[in-house]
C-alpha cells in the first residue's frame, strides 16, 4: 500500500501559507472542551504542551523523570540551525532545505523539510523573547558559528548547553501554563499502551513509576513526543532513561514505524575503557576543526602516541577525502574509523579508538588559543579519562546518537492512527538518512511550537469525536494488556538480569545493524535477535516488587520492547537494497567505496506494518517525489 | 579495588531507614560512582535482595536526576562535578563510601536515595519563566544585550535543578537555586516588565514549600556542579527590596 502524506498543493515555499490559511480552526470557546494528552517533555513535547495550553485546550503532559525540565533534550550540546543570515553569509530558507536533503542523502520529504527551514527563523525570535542566553557579539548582536562542515553560520548555541538553556526555555513556557492551571503535569509516569477507540487515538494507559498503579487518561487527541531509540545500542550517548516503549506500544496499535535502520553513528565520542560503562559521552563535533584523525601506518601497534614518528602516522581522512579532511560528514568518519579499526590498526588499551590529536593546532596557534575554544571540552574529557589531551592525542570512537526512523507521520504530524500525533526525534520525518549537525532541536522546537498547533487543530475541528470516558472496554483491555507484561516480567525469576540481555542485544544490534551492513549478517541478526527475546521471556530476573519505585522493573519492559524493534531494524536494512546517508551496506558502494544509493526503487519510506508479535511485519511504503531538488551523489573527495 | 560502601536504605517516607553495608570488589578506576552502584545491584539481584534505587539519567552532569551526598558532601568531594561524574580513580582500594540521600524537610524520601523534589517545579511555577506567547515574538536581534549580560545570564542559567545546593546548606534553603533564575532574568532586557512580581512570587514560594532562609554560609556555591555563585543571592535581595520600595 502506499501511504498518502497529505501534502498540501501549490509550489514548495507556498505550500505552509496555504495549508495555514484553509486549514479549519477551532473556535476559541470550544478550545478548552478539548483534552490533549502529550507525552513527553523534551524540546517537542514541552514546547507543544505549553503553546497548546496557552491556545485554551486542556493539556496532560506525562514523562518519566520526576521533572518535565530533564528530558534528554537537556544534553544536547553544540545548537540550533536557523536561516536567519545574520553573518550575511549566503545563508537563506531555500539553503538551508537544500543542505538538510542533500544531507539526508534523499531520502526524506521535500514538503517537510521546506517547512522546518521556513520556521527556523521564527524558533530563534521565540527563543530569545523567552530569556535563552544564547551567545552574542559584543555588539549585543546575537552571535553564529559554522557547524558540522556546514559552508554557512547558522548556528545559534548557548556554550555547549544548547539543549539545555532550549529545554529550559520551553520548561518555563510550560510552568506558566501550569501555574495558569492549563497544564497538569504528570512526571514519573510511564506511558505502556495507546488506547484507540472507533479507530480514533483517545486515551493512554501509563504506569505511576512511584506507586506501581496502573493509570487511564482519556482526550481528544494524543500527542506522542517521547525521543529516539538509540539505546537499542545499549550503549549510546542518550540518557538512560530514553526508549522505544511509547511509540513502540503505539505501533503495536496500529500506527505504522518507518525506516526503523536510519541510526546515526557520531564519529567522536569518548570511546569504551570497561565492560561495565552504562553509556557514552559525546564530544563535540566542532573538535574536528582543528584535531586531526589519525592511527598508525602498521597494525598490532604497541607504541604511545608519543612515541609513533610523523612517518608512521596515518592521517587517513585527510589522504582520503583532500577537500573535506577531517571535517567529512558523520557517517563518513564513523565508517572510516570502523574500517582503519577492523585493520587492527585502533589504538588505546582496547584498540577500539583512533587519535584526535591536538599537537599541530597548539603549535601553530598557541594553546591559550585551542583553551579559549574547546576548554571546557578538553575538561570534560581529561575528567572521563583521566588523560590531557593538551599532552597526549583524545582518543574517540563513534557511538550511536540519533535515530532517523521513527513512527511515520504525514504532513500534519499525524500517524496512521487518527488522532496520534508525533513530533520530535520520535517521529520518522525531516531527516532523511542522515541528520545534519543542530537541526534536531530545530526540528523539536518547530513541531512542537508552529506545527502542531495548526494541525491538531484542524484536525479536532474537522473530526466528529463522540464523548469517551476511561470506562471504556478499550481502556480496560489496554490497562490489562499493559498489567499483564508488566507483571509476566516480574513473575519469570530466572538467571540473567535486565542488563545481561539489554548489553547482549546492544552487541548484536551495533555488529548487525551498525556502521556496516550487509545481507547475511542481517539475517543472522534477526534469528539471534528472535531467539535472544525468546531467552529473555525464559530467563529474566526482575527483583522487587510492582508496587514501589523499581527502576529494575521499568528498564525491563522498555528491553522488551527493544527486542521487538532491534528484529525490525534488521528487516528494514535487510530490505533497503542500496546504501545511502547512515545505512551503509556493503554489497552497494561505489568504486570508490562510498556509499552508492538506488534511487530506483528506494526513494521512499518504508514503513512497517506491525501483524503480531511472532510474525514478521509487513512493509507498505511513502514514494518520495522531488520536484524541487536534483538527486546527486555525494562526493568528499 | 574494593569499596565499602555504607548506604542509606529506606522503602519509603512513612518507614524510617537504616545504613546498610555492602562490599563491591574488582572496581575499575575508569568507572564512575553509579556505574558502581549498578556493580552493587548487579550483586543484589544475583543475591536475591533488592536494588539500591537513586535517580539518574544524562549522566553527563546535565540534567539534574543524580544528587546524593558522597561522604557527607553533596555530589562528593570533587569540585563543580554532579556525582554521575565522579570517577573511581579519585578513590583508594579499600576506602570506605558513606551514601547518603538528600536531607531536607522540602525534599521527602521516595526511596533509599530518590527524593522528591517537586518543590523546585513549584518555585519555578511561580514565575521562574518570560511571559511571551508562541508567535508573538519580535525579531531575535531587535533587542540588543550587551555581551557581559548574556554571559552572566548564562552563567547563572546554567542551574541544573539537582538540589545539591539545599542538601548542602545548614538551613535548607533554596536560596541559590531560586536566585539563579532570579538573577538570570533580571539581567536581560526581555526579563524586564516581570522583574518585580517574579521576585516577589518565587521567594513567596519558596519560603511555602518549607525552605529555611539564607544566612551566607556559601556552602551551595562550593557544592553547585555548576558553579554558580552566590552572588545570585545578594542580587535577589536588591531585587527583592527593590520590588518593595515604593518608587524603585
Ligand atoms: C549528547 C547529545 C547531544 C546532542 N546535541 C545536539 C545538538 O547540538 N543539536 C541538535 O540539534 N541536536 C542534538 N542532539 C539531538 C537532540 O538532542 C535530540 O534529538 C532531541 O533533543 C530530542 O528531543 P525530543 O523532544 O524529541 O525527545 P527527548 O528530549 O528525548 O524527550 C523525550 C521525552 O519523552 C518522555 N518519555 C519517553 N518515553 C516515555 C513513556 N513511555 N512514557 C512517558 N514519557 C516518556 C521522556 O520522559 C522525555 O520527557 C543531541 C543528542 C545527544 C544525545
Ligand atoms: S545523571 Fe544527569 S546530572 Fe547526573
Amino acid at each position: 500500500m502506499t501511504l498518502n502524506a497529505r501534502i498540501p498543493e501549490g509550489p514548495l515555499p507556498h505550500k505552509w501559507g496555504n495549508f495555514k490559511d484553509h486549514c479549519q480552526l477551532v473556535n476559541p470557546s470550544n478550545k478548552p472542551k478539548h483534552t490533549i494528552l502529550v507525552v513527553g517533555t523534551g524540546l517537542a513535547g514541552a514546547s507543544a504542551a505549553a503553546t497548546l495550553a496557552e491556545q485554551g485546550y486542556r493539556v496532560k503532559s506525562f514523562c518519566i523523570q520526576d521533572s518535565p525540565r530533564r528530558a534528554h533534550s537537556i544534553a544536547a550540546q553544540g545548537g540550533i540551525n536557523a536561516a536567519k543570515n545574520y553573518p550575511n553569509d549566503g545563508d537563506s530558507v531555500w539553503r538551508l532545505f537544500y543542505d538538510t536533503i542533500k544531507g539526508g542523502d534523499y531520502r526524506s520529504r521535500e514538503a517537510n523539510v521546506y517547512r522546518l527551514a521556513q520556521i527556523s527563523n521564527q524558533i530563534i525570535d521565540q527563543c530569545v523573547a523567552q530569556g535563552v542566553p544564547f551567545a552574542r557579539e559584543y555588539s549585543g548582536l546575537l552571535a553564529n558559528r559554522s557547524f558540522g562542515g556546514a559552508q554557512v553560520s547558522r548556528t545559534f548555541y548557548a556554550k555547549g548547553q544548547t539543549g539545555q538553556q532550549l529545554l529550559l526555555g520551553a520548561y518555563g513556557a510550560m510552568m506558566r501554563q501550569v501555574a495558569a492551571r492549563q497544564i497538569e503535569l504528570f512526571p514519573r509516569r510511564e506511558m505502556l499502551d495507546l488506547v484507540v477507540i472507533n479507530g480514533q487515538a483517545r486515551g493512554i494507559v501509563v504506569r505511576n513509576l512511584l506507586t506501581g498503579e496502573f493509570e487511564r487518561y482519556a482526550g481528544d487527541a494524543v500527542v506522542l513526543a517521547t525521543g529516539g531509540y538509540s539505546n537499542v545500542y545499549y550503549l549510546s550517548t542518550n540518557g538512560k532513561n530514553s526508549n522505544v516503549t511509547a511509540a513502540w506500544r503505539a505501533h503495536k496499535r496500529g500506527a505504522l514505524f518507518a525506516n526503523p535502520c536510519f541510526t546515526q553513528i557520531h564519529p567522536t565520542c569518548i570511546p569504551v575503557a570497561s565492560e561495565f560503562q552504562s553509556k557514552l559521552t559525546l564530544m563535540s563535533e566542532s573538535l574536528r576543526n582543528d584535531g586531526r584523525v589519525w592511527v598508525p601506518k602498521q597494525a598490532g601497534n604497541q607504541r604511545l602516541a608519543q612515541e609513533i614518528p610523523e612517518a608512521d602516522r596515518d592521517y587517513y581522512l585527510e589522504t582520503r577525502y583532500p577537500t573535506f579532511g577531517n571535517l567529512v560528514p558523520r557517517d563518513v568518519a564513523s565508517r572510516n574509523a570502523k574500517q582503519v579499526i577492523d585493520e587492527g590498526r585502533g589504538v588505546g588499551s582496547t584498540g577500539l579508538a583512533v587519535y584526535l590529536d591536538f599537537r599541530d593546532a597548539i603549535a601553530s596557534q598557541g594553546k591559550s588559543a585551542i583553551e579559549a575554544r574547546y576548554g571546557n571540552l578538553f575538561e570534560m574529557y581529561q575528567r572521563i579519562t583521566g588523560e590531557d589531551p593538551y599532552a597526549v592525542p583524545m582518543r574517540i570512537y563513534p557511538a550511536v546518537h540519533y535515530t532517523m526512523g521513527g513512527l511515520w507521520v504525514d504532513y500534519h504530524l499525524m500517524s496512521t492512527v487518527p488522532g496520534l500525533f508525533v513530533l520530535g526525534e520520535a517521529n520518522f520525518s525531516d531527516h532523511g538518512a542522515n541528520r545534519l549537525g543542530a537541526s534536531a532541536l530545530m526540528q523539536g522546537l518547530a513541531d512542537g511550537y508552529f506545527i502542531i498547533p495548526y494541525t491538531l487543530g484542524n484536525y479536532l475541528a474537522t473530526t466528529p469525536l463522540p464523548e469517551v470516558d476511561t470506562s471504556d472496554e478499550a481502556f480496560g483491555e489496554a490497562e490489562a494488556s499493559a498489567r499483564t507484561r508488566t507483571m509476566k516480567l516480574l513473575s519469570i525469576q530466572g538467571d540473567k538480569t535486565v542488563l545481561d540481555f539489554h548489553r547482549e542485544l546492544g552487541h548484536l544490534i551495533w555488529n548487525g545493524v551498525g556502521i556496516h551492513r550487509h545481507q547475511q549478517g542481517l539475517k543472522k541478526t534477526i534469528e539471534d535477535v528472535r531467539s535472544l527475546r525468546h531467552e529473555f521471556w525464559q530467563n529474566l530476573r526482575v527483583p522487587g516488587e510492582a508496587t514501589t519505585l523499581n527502576k529494575n522493573l521499568e528498564f525491563a519492559g522498555r528491553v522488551a520492547d527493544f527486542m521487538e524493534l532491534g528484529e525490525v531494524m534488521a528487516r528494514d536494512a535487510l530490505a533497503r537494497e542500496e546504501s545511502c546517508g547512515c545505512h551503509f551496506r556493503e554489497e552497494f558502494q561505489t568504486a570508490s567505496g562510498e556509499a552508492q544509493r538506488r534511487d530506483e526503487p528506494f526513494a521512499i519510506a518504508a514503513a512497517w506494518k506491525y501483524q503480531g508479535d511472532e510474525q514478521p511485519p509487513e512493509l507498505e511504503h511513502e514514494t518520495l517525489v522531488f520536484e524541487n531538488v536534483e538527486l546527486t551523489q555525494r562526493s568528499y573527495r | 579495588m574494593k569499596i565499602n560502601l555504607k548506604i542509606w536504605r529506606q522503602e519509603h517516607a512513612r518507614v524510617s531507614g537504616a545504613f546498610v553495608h555492602y562490599t563491591v570488589a574488582n572496581v575499575q578506576p575508569d568507572l564512575s560512582f553509579l556505574e558502581v552502584l549498578d556493580l552493587l545491584n548487579e550483586q543484589l539481584i544475583a543475591e536475591g535482595g533488592v536494588p539500591v534505587e537513586f535517580d539518574h539519567d544524562c549522566r553527563e552532569g546535565i540534567c539534574g536526576a543524580c544528587g546524593m551526598m558522597v561522604n557527607g558532601q553533596a555530589h562528593g568531594p570533587l569540585q563543580r562535578t554532579a556525582v554521575c561524574q565522579l570517577y573511581m580513580r579519585h578513590f583508594s582500594d579499600g576506602d570506605t563510601v558513606t551514601v547518603e540521600p538528600w536531607r531536607a524537610k522540602a525534599f521527602p524520601v521516595i526511596k533509599d536515595l530518590v527524593v522528591d523534589r517537586s518543590a523546585l517545579d513549584r518555585i519555578s511555577a511561580a514565575g521562574g519563566y518570560i511571559s511571551v506567547k508562541t508567535g508573538a515574538a519580535p525579531d531575535a536581534n531587535a533587542v540588543l544585550v550587551a555581551k557581559p549580560d548574556a554571559d552572566t545570564a548564562f552563567d547563572y542559567a546554567a542551574c541544573i535543578g539537582c538540589g545539591a545546593c539545599i542538601a548542602a546548606c545548614p538551613n535548607a534553603s533554596a536560596s541559590l537555586f531560586t536566585a539563579a533564575k532570579i538573577s538570570q532574568l533580571a539581567l536581560l532586557a526581555q526579563g524586564q516588565p516581570e522583574r518585580k512580581s517574579r521576585v516577589v512570587k518565587m521567594t513567596q514560594q519558596m519560603t511555602a514549600e518549607g525552605f529555611g532562609d539564607c544566612s551566607n554560609h556559601g556552602e551551595c556555591q562550593s557544592v553547585c556542579p555548576k558553579g554558580i555563585s552566590i552572588d545570585a543571592i545578594a542580587q535577589m535581595r536588591r531585587e527583592y527590596i527593590r520590588a518593595k520600595l515604593p518608587f524603585g
